[in-house]
């Protein structure tokens, strides 16, 4: 273990140089981390427009045109700015730590990869003052309406989406490298914490998609600019070639949105029940082959688009299949709890209302499967509850509840436990109020992305404006939290959690600038 | 356990009628496949629920009784592959039970064979078009609720956002068949009583089939976003007994001729400008405002445009013929040669376009024949 007088040496940079050419993990993890929680900022802005503009029926706060760049904006900000990021940045701090590495495997790739970010989210952002508007077609951006009918912003919005893409792959690189050759002496794949399993197996779909949504984006490019007819039938071209192209992409994007989540849960169920993790053997197994699957379901969201009948039904088994090792894993966090001796401290709170929603959404997402069903749920509310559940209490609850846990190690200061809490249980009551009642609107038939709505959903759209508005206010908490956790919290001890295990809680805290120079032994003893 | 189950069961069997009248669920509809497609939808709903009930039950159970707190021992054990196998075998066979039922209804969904009446559904940006193959009678179907009422300055009719001024008339008790197409972006036809929702895509045609059992009016709306008034097209569908159905074949029939005829009369200014307002406000005021203003970087301004109080042929040209480009639809194919004359009388004499000029529909229509 590096002694404290030796780091020093090799402190970071002063000033802000330090954060544009630093190439250490730790510093890069936090500026992803940061930079997430911006544009979590930024997209929940955009949210509070959508919730306002439908708190009631009529128009009355923005008009259509607008309303559509929101819901648009909001959803390529939150996949891309804020969830994508947050997990990468959960990756940069823990994958050296918990593998016993000293960095990732290339620094300068990593330091590109994020500096990549905050360029191609300010030209997304631009368009938004651009002549007609920013993209107005959705974030899953249908061809025509994204490509002949697009405002001319759309050209920006594609080289934004490359950039990304360019970003997400490097940084999966970055992870799969790190993880093969970086690993401590003794530690074999199967020892590794299920955090980095997933994230090893999570980089490998980035690895396998980004360039698909490239090829799609730039397909799009071709037609508007070149003339060509990928998606255009009057010129040869089919609509629908753009939706299957899409969801190869988004489908398995929709698993590396949760996938490290399902990491960060396996890591902090344990260690508040004191138990070690059931059935890791499966949990890893369970993860590869919901990867593994996510290539063979995309058409599931296209159940309307008019497939032939075997199509649909291929679709719709592999679909439901999806439901088995994802009941594995739900099964498996279950059974750890079950005597065990638990505590719930915030990190404990978040990671249980993550496999309670986030089992909520995979239930909705099992009904959605159901093909002739799908035909009623589809492109409605209940389709935008069901991707919530996973998506807030799922991914976002993931990463809030590996901040709270990480963050003592991090940082050397404890987060204050009374205010954890409070932050819990609010958002807790503002997630659920916000999204539970969008499965009622969506099965009564009120379709998703419109500004104004048939008077029978009233009610239900005002509780879940009130929700949204909850919610997001209390997301300030946590900002608050943070920041005095950093400021003022309590010097936090060598182990914060009596029932974590691991490497990256062998380090002292607050973690010094370089830990690992001399790789620590695991394995056989 | 298990009567705590039976409980909850009962609880929830018992609570579907009054749900449904809150509109809290998924309608039951009007023909054999809307209510089997519902019935799949409650089987699978139960079955979820049950799951959702025995999961959290476990969770929940320790999570009380395993508490620190309560001087709970953290046991060692980490894995079972007993257990393992048969929590991977027990969702499997769920899943094969929920999957023969619903093969079943969508094998009988994808048959169109066979039907009665054939209607082509075409999607306008934002409209629908109905066309009844064979019998020479297409209209469109326009959102019928008023400005006034979406922007708050009256108050809303129950069924406002859901009312449309030229309802799909279909006969019940026969077998309909849909054609889906659309004339521009991906549009989706949806009505929940009758189970359909079916994309209408530019350049293909997708088919879906209905029976309905109730004479009525259904009420259903676009589901796939389809630009700014993606909210605002919504669809009717009035089942009425097959004899009613066809006398309103033969009335439609009957108007479609007077129309011709009337487009051989001479119209005055007073008949065009009045016409031409409420063509002017179905079709034109979505884009380009019910003012004439536009909206800035989309949708160019009427209201002073050069090519308004310009040459009356250019006006016409791009009526007529539109500019695809740019999203402004060829109204030659969607209005009769009357209605063009008179929405663009309209727009050559209101707000500053004061040109003075009258377009008479024969004009008009010898510039359509021509094309």
């Amino acid at each position: 273990m590096s002694a404290h007088a030796e780091t020093a040496h090799h402190g970071p940079a002063s000033g802000i140089s330090r954060w544009i050419l630093t190439t250490n993990h730790k510093d890069i993890g936090t500026m992803y981390l940061v930079f997430s929680l911006l544009m979590l900022f930024v997209g929940g802005s955009m949210a509070f427009v959508i919730r306002a503009e439908l708190f009631q029926p009529g128009l009355q706060m923005v008009m259509p045109e607008f309303f559509n760049q929101m819901t648009t904006m909001h959803g390529l900000i939150m996949v891309f700015g804020a969830v994508m990021p947050a997990f990468v940045g959960l990756a940069n701090w823990q994958i050296p730590l918990m593998i016993g590495a000293p960095d990732m495997a290339l620094p300068r790739l990593n330091n590109l990869s994020f500096w990549i970010l905050p360029f191609a989210f300010a030209m997304l952002l631009s368009t938004l003052l651009m002549p007609g508007g920013a993209p107005d077609f959705g974030w899953t951006f249908y061809a025509p309406l994204s490509t002949t009918y697009a405002p001319p912003s759309v050209t920006f919005f594609i080289f934004a989406i490359h950039m990304m893409g360019i970003s997400s792959i490097l940084g999966a690189i970055n992870v799969v490298v790190t993880i093969f050759n970086m690993r401590a002496p003794g530690m074999k794949l199967m020892d590794m914490p299920l955090f980095v399993w997933t994230w090893l197996i999570t980089a490998f779909l980035l690895i396998a998609v980004m360039p698909v949504l490239a090829a799609v984006v730039t397909m799009m490019l071709m037609d508007v600019h070149f003339g060509t007819s990928f998606f255009n039938a009057a010129g040869g071209g089919d609509p629908v070639l753009f939706q299957h192209v899409f969801w190869f992409f988004a489908h398995p994007e929709v698993y590396i949105m949760v996938l490290p989540a399902f990491g960060v849960i396996s890591q902090i169920v344990p260690t508040f029940a004191r138990k070690p993790l059931f059935g890791y053997h499966s949990m890893v197994y369970a993860t590869a082959a919901i990867a593994v699957m996510s290539f063979i379901v995309w058409a599931h969201h296209m159940f309307t688009v008019g497939m032939p009948l075997a199509g649909e039904l291929f679709f719709m088994y592999t679909t439901m299949l999806i439901a088995v090792p994802t009941g594995v894993k739900v099964f498996n966090w279950i059974s750890t709890m079950f005597r065990g001796s638990m505590t719930f401290e915030t990190p404990m709170l978040f990671a249980i209302a993550f496999i309670v929603l986030f089992t909520i959404g995979g239930l909705s997402g099992l009904m959605l499967a159901i093909a002739p069903a799908d035909f009623q749920y589809h492109d409605t509310y209940f389709v935008v509850a069901h991707f919530h559940y996973v998506l807030v209490p799922g991914s976002v609850f993931g990463i809030i509840a590996g901040v709270y846990y990480w963050l003592p190690k991090w940082c050397g200061k404890m987060y204050d436990e009374k205010l954890g809490q409070w932050h819990f249980w609010l958002s807790f009551i503002g997630v659920n109020l916000t999204f539970f009642p969008m499965h009622f609107v969506g099965l009564a038939g009120m379709p998703r992305r419109i500004p104004d709505y048939a008077l029978q959903f009233a009610d239900f759209n005002m509780i879940t404006s009130i929700g949204a508005f909850l919610f997001g206010t209390t997301q300030l908490l946590f900002v608050y939290i943070l920041i005095k956790t950093v400021r003022s919290g309590k010097p936090a001890e060598q182990l914060p959690w009596d029932g974590a295990q691991g490497l990256e809680w062998s380090v002292p805290t607050p973690a010094p600038y370089h830990t690992f120079s001399t790789p620590p032994v695991v394995g056989d003893k | 356990m298990c009567r705590l189950l039976h409980l909850f069961s009962l609880a929830l069997v018992l609570t579907p009628a009054p749900l449904l009248a809150l509109e809290f669920n998924m309608p039951s509809g009007v023909t054999d496949t809307s209510q089997s497609v519902f019935n799949l939808h409650m089987t699978i709903f139960y079955i979820c629920l049950a799951i959702a009930v025995v999961v959290f039950g476990v969770m929940f159970w320790s999570i009380f009784h395993h508490r620190r707190s309560r001087g709970a021992k953290a046991a060692q054990f980490h894995g079972s592959v007993v257990v393992e196998i048969i929590w991977t075998i027990i969702p499997f066979l769920i899943l094969v039970a929920i999957a023969i039922p619903a093969t079943t209804t969508l094998s009988d969904m994808y048959d169109a064979s066979e039907s009665d009446v054939d209607i082509q559904v075409t999607g306008h940006q934002w409209k629908w078009h109905y066309k009844y193959i064979g019998e020479d009678v297409d209209f469109f179907s326009i959102l019928n609720t008023s400005r006034e009422e979406i922007e708050n300055r009256k108050k809303k009719n129950p069924n406002y956002l859901l009312e449309v001024d030229n309802a799909l008339v279909v006969p019940t008790n026969k077998k309909i068949r849909f054609l889906f197409t659309s004339n521009d972006v991906i549009h989706a036809w949806w009505v929940p009583d009758l189970a359909i929702k079916k994309d209408a895509i530019p350049g293909f045609i997708n088919e879906s089939w209905t029976r309905i059992k109730e004479p009525g009016l259904y009420r259903g709306q676009c589901a796939e976003l389809c630009g700014k008034h993606h909210a605002f097209m919504p669809i009717e569908v009035k089942a009425v007994p097959e004899a009613s159905y066809l006398a309103w074949l033969e009335d439609q029939k009957a108007a479609k001729l007077a129309e011709a005829a009337s487009a051989e009369q001479d119209w005055s200014m007073d008949q065009l400008m009045t016409a031409g307002a409420t063509v002017y406000e179905k079709n034109c005021a979505v884009c380009h405002q019910a003012d004439g203003s536009g909206v800035a970087g989309a949708f160019p301004a009427l209201n002073g445009s050069a090519i308004v109080q310009g040459d009356k042929a250019g006006h016409l040209d791009i009526v007529v013929n539109g500019k695809l480009a740019k999203g402004m639809p060829a109204f030659g194919e969607q209005l009769s040669a009357v209605d063009i004359a008179a929405v663009i009388t309209y727009e050559r004499n209101s707000w500053d376009n004061q040109t003075g000029d009258h377009v008479s529909p024969a004009e008009v229509q010898t510039l359509m024949d021509k094309q």
